[in-house]
């Protein structure tokens, strides 16, 4: 039943990744990631981590790709031309990308105490996953907030006090 | 219980609730109908049946029977698929909602709850959020300015509403140290009303908060923003005819009874009865477990009454005052709520 599950949505997954490339409308890539995601959230499902896959659909699925689709909305983006790409790509692109995604393999293949993660019927509760969070991973945690605080911080900044300065230099 | 078996029982369960919640929608519309009628001094629908009772059933047939009407600029695919996702994530999220106790007969399943889950708050805010494209992809595809502008209006709107909601549910979810939505019901079963997280829990600045962000979330007035007829000639679903527009039209209602009965369990008790112990539960079986259900339609009924008494009052806000109340009040309001939240629980627990 698992099995059947995984592969189905597994296939989702990589049929809506396709897509996204081969898709020359800006909005149809978009949501095709969508499904990607949402995909993704059942995977995570299947092993157990019930938090992580609703998280990831109220998260990515549900506020990042809104923004993305709200970007390609209001720039009333067209259909982009289909290009072949530069010749050094074609030939030295995809070798190199088979050579990453092989020596990646390789290298988690090879680790030790990576941990197992099993089809299965058991489930890691919202419970046992704070606490592992806010006791034995306080610090990563607060440390993790800190920096996407900091990072909001420099949005705000960028975005209210120096950009119009930069616009209005700019127009001059 | 073989899967065989859990299927028919789930099957089964969807039929009747998805029924049942789509005649709850028909007859939210002809309770708005005729409540905006009294405050504004008029009959409402009078004609069709006793007191105009039937007028839901014809308004269907109408919707059916009309034209559909299909514009020549529209993004086809996204503009046919658009409905569709606002009506299935505005039916999908009432799965987790469990409406009476816990009840099985003959080794069924629990019998007023399609789906038990352990993250049942999540799903519902996680379906909601997905519910924001098909408005979004319905405004798109029209190619029609006004219906962009509604749908910007409405995401943004949903975008930015949605976290003041889901931090005033943080609240409750902190008394209750769980996501499953029996669970938190059955902790506020103890003392009939006084239990309640809306009195006995001291929340009710979360109640309200999540009152006001629940009517900007469905796009209800006095946010009714998307849709300002004066403005926008009706929003992201200006370009929509016959039972497409019909749908959206049943997805907000949906999302009414849903968002309704979000609030019936978090802070109302939820099938819980307000009078505790007072009240002596019926011996016969059968009333003994529609008894809960009997509650459970009250409060959401109740909810709904005060949706449409707040539309028949209040003018529309401005965009401005829109995107000010939500970020610069409610969102710091919800999130001083849960810090006081949470000092009162680390004070009691020691």
């Amino acid at each position: 039943m698992h099995l059947i599950f995984f592969i189905v949505f597994a296939g989702f997954c990589l049929a809506g990744a396709i897509n996204l490339l081969l898709q020359s409308h800006p909005i149809n890539s978009a949501l095709s990631l969508i499904v990607v995601m949402t995909s993704l959230a059942v995977l995570y499902l299947l092993l157990g981590a019930e938090f992580l896959a609703i998280a990831q659909v109220i998260v990515y699925a549900g506020a990042i790709m809104v923004l993305f689709t709200f970007v390609v909305m209001l720039l009333n983006a067209g259909r982009e031309d289909r290009t072949l790409g530069s010749r050094a790509a074609l030939r030295i692109g995809f070798p190199a990308a088979v050579a990453i995604l092989a020596l990646i393999a390789t290298v988690i293949l090879h680790a030790q105490g990576l941990g197992v993660a099993r089809l299965s019927d058991g489930i890691t509760t919202t419970e046992e996953l704070s606490a592992v969070l806010f006791t034995k991973l306080l610090l990563p945690f607060e440390v993790t907030s800190v920096l996407i605080l900091i990072a909001i911080r420099g949005a705000v900044a960028l975005a209210s006090h120096d950009g119009s300065k930069a616009e209005r230099t700019g127009d001059r | 219980m073989t899967i065989l078996q859990f299927l028919l029982w789930s099957l089964l369960k969807v039929a009747v609730v998805t029924v049942v919640m789509l005649l709850g929608v028909a007859y939210t519309v002809l309770l708005e109908r005729k409540l905006v009628g009294r405050i504004q001094n008029r009959w409402g629908p009078s004609r069709v049946g006793p007191f105009g009772l039937l007028q839901p059933l014809v308004d269907g047939a109408k919707s059916f029977l009309k034209e559909d009407i299909i514009p020549t600029g529209v993004y086809r695919p996204l503009y046919l698929i658009a409905p569709m996702i606002a009506l299935g994530c505005a039916l999908i999220s009432i799965a987790v909602v469990p409406f009476g106790e816990p009840v099985s007969v003959a080794g069924s399943p629990h019998l007023f709850q399609i789906a038990d889950v352990n993250i049942g708050l999540l799903v519902i805010l996680g379906v909601t959020s997905i519910g924001v494209y098909g408005i979004a992809l319905a405004g798109w595809s029209s190619n029609n300015k006004y219906s962009l502008l509604g749908a910007l209006r409405s995401s943004a709107q949903m975008v930015s509403y949605e976290l003041a909601l889901g931090l005033s549910l943080v609240g409750v979810v902190l008394r209750a140290g769980t996501f499953n939505l029996r669970l938190i019901v059955e902790q506020q079963s103890a003392q009939g009303m006084l239990s309640w997280n809306l009195f006995g829990g001291m929340q009710f600045v979360a109640f309200f908060i999540y009152l006001m962000a629940a009517y900007a979330e469905t796009n209800r007035s006095p946010f009714d923003l998307p849709e300002a007829e004066s403005e926008l000639t009706g929003g992201y679903h200006t370009e929509y005819s016959s039972m497409k527009f019909a749908m959206f039209f049943m997805a907000e209602y949906a999302n009414m009874i849903t968002v309704g009965c979000v609030a019936t369990l978090l802070f109302l008790g939820g099938w819980t009865s307000p009078f505790g112990d007072l009240i002596p539960p019926p011996q016969n079986i059968f009333v003994h477990s529609l008894f809960p259900i009997f509650w459970f339609v009250l409060k959401v009924f109740s909810f709904l009454f005060l949706y449409v008494w707040v539309r028949g009052t209040l003018p529309r806000f401005r965009y401005d005052q829109l995107m000010n109340f939500g970020w610069r009040w409610l969102m710091p309001l919800a999130i001083l709520n849960i810090v006081a939240t949470s000092l009162w629980l680390a004070y009691a627990k020691n």
